[in-house]
């Protein structure tokens, strides 16, 4: 905060800074695509979980076809996308209840959106790479 | 003469929420499944990044494959692997009690506490009928 300097005279609560200034505008946006991205992960995951139950011990050659099959790579790059968003709003909500260092929590959220974006598409990537067969 | 506690000679002061006391509270199975949800959903953000790991090794190759399947199979990757898929399935059943509840269904406290349970033991079954599944295939092959 820029008016950290000053804190030592003013007496003001923090309710009493935020009040008036209205929401931060984007709460509803997040719940609407936690929610989205929820819907998306029980439908695409009961597909997947159910391919993985009938894989039984997958050999590198089995695990390449089934994964690079064009219907099974197709749900599951939609399904990666989705999870890592899922992901990045569950981990957010859970730094901003959590971590109470302003600079701490900036770093944490930077941190997730980095991890999440690049966990995404490195596996998408791969997902990619085996259906090409590259 | 006026009262002391007369309110128009209380001080004006704003109601503020107050957070709550945990140790005040008698555990109830709806906490349970609360606190639950938020910690299998950041050790799933863990199973997500072991998934990441297990397709960059297949687009990787042979060896790098093995590598992660002698990982997985070893006691304590079959240990995590266990605590992954329970996560996964408690995760999965109360997500749908969330969306049911954002619908609007399930809030009588007599559902909620019902539902409550239905996760908790729900999970535990899904996971078991996953795993005989699995052992029963690693017994064929």
């Amino acid at each position: 905060m820029s008016d950290n300097w000053k804190r030592h005279e003013n007496f003001r609560t923090p309710l009493k800074r935020a009040v008036g200034l209205g929401s931060a505008k984007d709460g509803t946006g997040h719940f609407i695509w936690q929610r989205i991205t929820a819907i998306v992960l029980v439908l695409l995951g009961a597909y997947l979980i159910g391919l993985l139950l009938s894989l039984g011990g997958a050999s590198y050659e089995l695990a390449r076809a089934i994964v690079g099959d064009t219907v099974n790579a197709t749900i599951l790059v939609a399904f990666l996308i989705a999870m890592f968003w899922h992901a990045k709003l569950g981990l957010q909500v859970v730094i901003e209840d959590y971590v109470h260092t302003p600079a701490l929590a900036g770093v944490a959220h930077v941190a997730n959106i980095f991890v999440c974006a690049l966990a995404a598409i490195a596996s998408v990537l791969a997902v990619i790479r085996i259906s090409l067969g590259a | 003469m006026a009262a002391p506690d007369h309110p128009a000679l209380k001080p004006r002061v704003r109601e503020r929420p107050l957070s709550p006391h945990l140790q005040v509270y008698r555990w109830q199975v709806q906490m349970v499944t609360s606190i639950l949800h938020r910690a299998t959903g950041v050790a799933l953000v863990v199973g997500a990044l072991a998934m990441v790991y297990a397709l960059v090794a297949l687009a990787a190759g042979p060896e790098r494959w093995e590598t992660f399947t002698a990982c997985a199979g070893s006691v304590l990757g079959k240990i995590i692997l266990f605590g992954f898929s329970w996560a996964l399935a408690y995760h999965l059943l109360n997500g749908i009690r969330h969306l049911l509840q954002d619908a609007g269904h399930g809030f009588a406290i007599r559902d909620f506490v019902r539902n409550s349970w239905i996760s908790i033991i729900g999970s535990v079954v899904l996971v078991a009928v996953a795993w005989v599944i699995v052992l029963m295939q690693w017994g064929q092959s």
